[in-house]
């Protein structure tokens, strides 16, 4: 039986029913309903919520219990998650399973609470300081937000690595029918975990090695699983690609506005085609470069100033011309501007082509 | 029979301390060792070493450890005790961890009564990065950022953090010791002992303020080191219990 | 005095020489002047602690409980 729920707190439920007991967040627009959602819930579940002082304490709570060995989460904005990001590189040092929710909102700066995707650089580079990356999840809808949260507890735990679930504005506030999942279990037992040393010798988190070349040795090791997670789990989603021309290229909410630029496009005669990643990191290349084996053009749609377009022309090699076109500030696109471009794109010179502004 | 009066604490590994000629840090590992040893939990505590001197606390220690990010031990150790809260959890932190950059997070630690313990070397510098002012550095006294001398007028007046702690609620116990001479060590080990117990019994947040030599960076000898201990930062940072909540 | 048994206890410091970094603490604590520092150089290059007058010492501990180095220890051998 479905639920009719708002993105944030569907994603807050998913959470739990994935054995998740321990989070720790900050008030910060426009997530906050996840730290009110579970502050409601973890109690009922003996589990355990904590408003901490700042992100930075909040990641490094984080920090503390994945050491311990147990299921945890942390959720921010913008400003918030670049305060965590040395917290997030000495989790990815340490090899700590963890997820951590940017539901992202127009920037720089303090910049606005309404949705964008400018923080796609941020996820998908690392973001904080050394040689690191992190699977990033892009929810494209309610049901997403749900259906990658319990998949990111299970590739944390599976990799021993944070994990992203990088979500805007629009899905976090947004209400719709879900499915949720049943209760599982709080994931696999750790033996590398710090947790008293009954019984064994004894076990530590850390990402310091003073030796260069231990931490060379180490980085070697990170490097290793990046290769393998890259190699396993990337995720991809196509519409109407098969014959597809043109080939817009969008993740998250943008991509649900460009599916309905895509249809306007073929009703106005342009074989257009959508392709959306649904892993950000690793990138889907493969899948996109099957995806664009018939087009001429591709049109990268973001709610940014160009950020996923750069692995888009990677990912292809240049063999075609990528285009852009992307809104920010807070900005959503609307589809009739985004049909246009494609039109444009398509040969044809229609102007606006029948698709009203949402 | 031979009765050894003193031996080397099991939840030590042995390891030879890096720290330098008469530093205090290995007088204070051996005093945390000796009371973990006393109380049988070696195998159930959970340590959390920070950035400073003593990042590398984990080779010396012999239980479970998580080595921390620069002042966010006592959210790392919040983290650990809420998962375990049978554990004893305590972290080990220099003046600039503590005071300066996590001043923040062992004040909200400290307030939400969080069961940990924080054993905390004040030796009113920055020992690791070659002696930089700290919150603790004394007025007028010399640091590689204050070559002339800690002006309180541009650089502010020395923090004194059990004094500040024992404004909060959250704390059950909160102590301040001197390693000045063996008496002095005697009664720290006391503290962190009862520091421990605090925790133990479950009544809030506990704190040993270790007064501690850094003969390198105040470029005295270690002996005479301890003697400008004694001198000059008892007066400032007094010793005593700041805070023995009911039941300690 | 009824019932009491005198002991003899034998005192003997024990010194792992090559923990000791020559920092002098012990030196400056004993309670009877009994340490001093020494010529000969340890493995970590220090020049470690030496004993003097073994037979005057008491067993106070101060040189133990003030070495930060776990280097010198006290131990106490009873005997009737």
């Amino acid at each position: 039986m479905k639920e009719l729920m708002k993105g944030n707190e569907a994603l807050a439920e998913a959470a739990v029913r994935a054995g998740c007991r321990f989070f720790f967040g900050y008030p910060i627009t426009p997530q906050t309903e996840i730290s009110e959602y579970l502050a409601r819930r973890m109690p009922g579940v003996g589990g355990v919520f904590l408003q901490a002082e700042s992100e930075v304490a909040a990641i490094n709570m984080v920090y503390g219990a994945a050491g311990a060995g147990a299921r945890v989460m942390t959720s921010s904005s913008g400003p918030g998650i670049s305060l965590k990001q040395e917290g997030v590189s000495y989790l990815a040092g340490a090899e700590l399973p963890c997820v951590i929710v940017n539901i992202m909102r127009g920037g720089p700066g303090l910049g606005g609470i309404q949705p964008s995707q400018s923080d796609y650089f941020q996820a998908t580079r690392g973001g904080g300081h050394g040689d690191y990356r992190l699977p990033v999840l892009a929810p494209g809808n309610v049901q997403e937000m749900v259906d990658l949260t319990g998949l990111a507890f299970d590739l944390a735990d599976e990799y021993r690595s944070p994990v992203y679930i990088l979500g805007d504005g629009a899905v976090g506030q947004m209400m719709e029918a879900v499915e949720l999942p049943p209760d599982c279990s709080a994931g696999p037992a750790k033996s590398w975990a710090a947790n008293g040393c009954r019984g064994r010798g004894k076990n530590v988190i850390t990402s310091f090695f003073m030796e260069a070349a231990d931490l060379e040795r180490h980085n070697l090791k990170l490097q290793e699983k990046y290769r393998l997670i890259s190699s396993r789990e990337t995720r991809g989603e196509g519409y109407l690609t098969e014959d597809a021309e043109v080939l817009v290229v969008a993740f998250g909410t943008t991509a649900r506005i460009a599916k309905a630029a895509v249809k306007a496009a073929r009703a106005g005669g342009v074989a257009a085609g959508l392709f959306r990643p649904v892993t950000l990191w690793p990138f889907p290349a493969e899948q996109l470069q099957q995806a664009a084996s018939r087009a001429g053009a591709v049109l990268t749609v973001e709610m940014n100033y160009g950020q996923m377009v750069e692995d888009v022309r990677l990912a292809l090699q240049c063999r075609l011309p990528v285009h852009f076109y992307g809104r920010g500030g807070g900005m959503v696109p609307y589809a009739g501007d985004i049909c246009n471009q494609i039109m444009g794109l398509g040969g044809d010179d229609h102007g606006y082509c029948g698709v009203k502004p949402a | 029979m031979g009765i050894a009066v003193s031996s080397r604490p099991e939840t030590l590994t042995g390891a030879g301390f890096h720290y330098c000629p008469g530093c205090s840090h290995g007088l204070v590992h051996r005093l945390v060792a000796e009371v973990i040893d006393e109380l049988g939990l070696r195998e159930s505590t959970v340590g959390v070493a920070s950035v400073g001197c003593s990042v590398t606390a984990y080779n010396y220690f012999n239980l479970d450890m998580q080595q921390a990010a620069h002042g966010r031990a006592p959210a790392v150790a919040t983290g650990i005790k809420r998962v375990l809260p049978d554990r004893l959890v305590f972290t080990y932190q220099g003046d600039g961890d503590l005071a300066s950059i996590g001043l923040a997070e062992t004040i909200h630690a400290a307030s939400r009564g969080e069961k940990i313990t924080v054993i905390f070397i004040n030796n009113a510098n920055y020992g690791m990065t070659g002696g930089q002012l700290a919150p603790t550095t004394l007025p007028g006294q010399t640091t590689s950022t204050s070559p002339a001398g800690r002006d309180v007028g541009s650089m502010g007046h020395p923090i004194r953090m059990v004094e500040l702690l024992a404004a909060l609620d959250g704390p059950a116990y909160l102590a301040r010791v001197s390693t000045h001479n063996p008496a002095q060590v005697v009664k720290a080990r006391r503290a962190v002992k009862r520091a421990f117990e605090a925790q133990l019994k479950g009544l809030g947040f506990s704190l040993v303020e270790v007064l501690s030599a850094c003969p390198t960076n105040w470029g005295l000898k270690p002996a005479e080191a301890m003697k400008w201990l004694e001198k000059n930062m008892l007066p400032y940072y007094p010793a005593g219990e700041f805070r023995v909540a009911e039941g300690v | 005095m009824k019932g009491v048994i005198p002991l003899a206890v034998k005192v003997s410091l024990i010194l792992e020489k090559n923990r000791c970094k020559g920092c002098g603490l012990c030196v400056a604590f004993c309670s009877r002047r009994l340490l001093r520092a020494g010529e000969e150089l340890n493995t970590l290059g220090y020049h470690p602690v030496e004993m003097i007058e073994l037979e005057r010492c008491n067993g106070c501990g101060n040189c133990s409980v003030i070495c930060p180095d776990l280097a010198i220890f006290v131990q106490k051998e009873e005997s009737l």
